[in-house]
């Protein structure tokens, strides 16, 4: 199989780009696929604390464009996952230390020794996330049911349009199922119709996805979150099989269990 | 809609977004989208006589394709061209 390189793209800070490139990452790893993720994020290092290996960087990506380093040296293996690697920001560096030639042929490189590339790009639509873009074969844009959020993801999927990328498919995260049955919260059919792209995955609110950045263990590796089933269902999408979405509605605590015993749901 | 139930804001957000996005998908404010609208219709009725308070110019889209429609009634005349 060739090599994939995927970006995750928002717009809007704050909205879970980080988080699903590493439950993306452990997904696919987990199913045995060669995954090297690269941290977008110039000066705003953060994928290596959210997968856990934040002790273990040496060097990064800077390093690797300036010739400091092997790209080799610059990929640290994942603590678990021995086909998982993640290429880190510069921490100390401005985004301008990087171009979009030079992530291509990066990229190009790891094409060689991996199934998935997976780039965290950074919020804002400047360098940092032309420079994830440019060698994307994939853009998986991430929105929140929320105002600004969708604002800024329309914002993105116009430029990518405008670049003639290959159609990004949307992940629309932290879904409340309870407020849309409210009517507060914009359902993910709301969201779909706004924005008009394709749909990859519904990724529902869960207190696990913040247990899981605190301990660096990202939920994917949880087979009881229903955010890591989540994530794990977009993996697969990714990999071109077909996946039922899940049924949001469907919750697991007693309280729901004695309702639905009582008929009351 | 009844006084005891506020307006539940799923909807708000949705009907103020879709307005949003055309703006930024057009690069087009509403004042000039008035404007937009004003000279077409200026330039219509100069050629026949419209029903302006029935007219409609909304865009709409279908995916992120968008179309601006407009629905202009025309008067009924009762002169007739004779050649």
């Amino acid at each position: 199989m060739a090599a994939q390189v995927v970006t995750i793209s928002s717009g809007k800070g704050g909205v879970g780009k980080t988080t699903a490139v590493a439950n993306l990452a452990v997904a696919l790893a987990t199913d045995g696929g060669r995954v090297v993720c690269i941290d977008g994020d110039i000066g705003l290092r953060n994928l290596d604390v959210v997968m856990g290996l934040e002790n273990r960087i040496v060097y990064d990506i800077v390093d690797v464009i300036e010739g400091r380093c092997k790209l080799r040296q610059a990929m640290i293996r994942d603590k678990h996952l021995p086909e998982l690697y993640l290429i880190p920001a510069a921490q100390t560096r401005d985004k301008n230390s990087v171009s979009p030639s030079d992530m291509k042929r990066i990229c190009d490189e790891l094409r060689l020794s991996a199934d998935f590339i997976l780039i965290d790009s950074p919020a804002g639509i400047e360098r940092g996330f032309r420079n994830a873009i440019a060698p994307a074969d994939r853009v998986l844009v991430i929105t929140n049911p929320e105002v600004s959020a969708v604002r800024d993801a329309d914002r993105v999927i116009g430029i990518l349009e405008a670049e003639e990328k290959h159609s990004p498919s949307l992940v629309i995260n932290r879904l409340n199922p309870n407020l849309v049955k409210q009517h507060d919260m914009l359902s993910a059919e709301d969201v779909l119709d706004l924005l008009g792209i394709q749909l990859i995955g519904i990724v529902p609110e869960d207190e696990g996805v913040i247990v899981g950045s605190n301990r660096g263990v990202p939920v994917a590796q949880d087979p009881k979150s229903r955010a890591g089933q989540a994530f794990r269902n977009i993996a697969h999408r990714l990999k071109g099989e077909e996946v039922p979405f899940m049924d949001l509605d469907k919750q697991s605590g007693l309280w729901d269990r004695i309702q639905k015993m009582t008929g009351r749901r | 809609m009844s006084w005891f139930r506020r307006k539940q804001s799923a909807e708000n957000a949705k009907q103020r977004l879709q307005l949003v996005l055309i703006h930024d998908r057009t690069d087009l404010t509403s004042a000039e989208l008035n404007e937009l609208k004003d000279e077409l219709l200026q330039v219509i009725s100069r050629h026949v006589d419209i029903d302006r308070d029935a007219v409609r110019i909304d865009f709409e889209h279908d995916g992120r394709a968008q179309r601006l429609v407009a629905d202009i009634p025309l008067r009924s005349t009762t002169r007739r061209r004779t050649g």
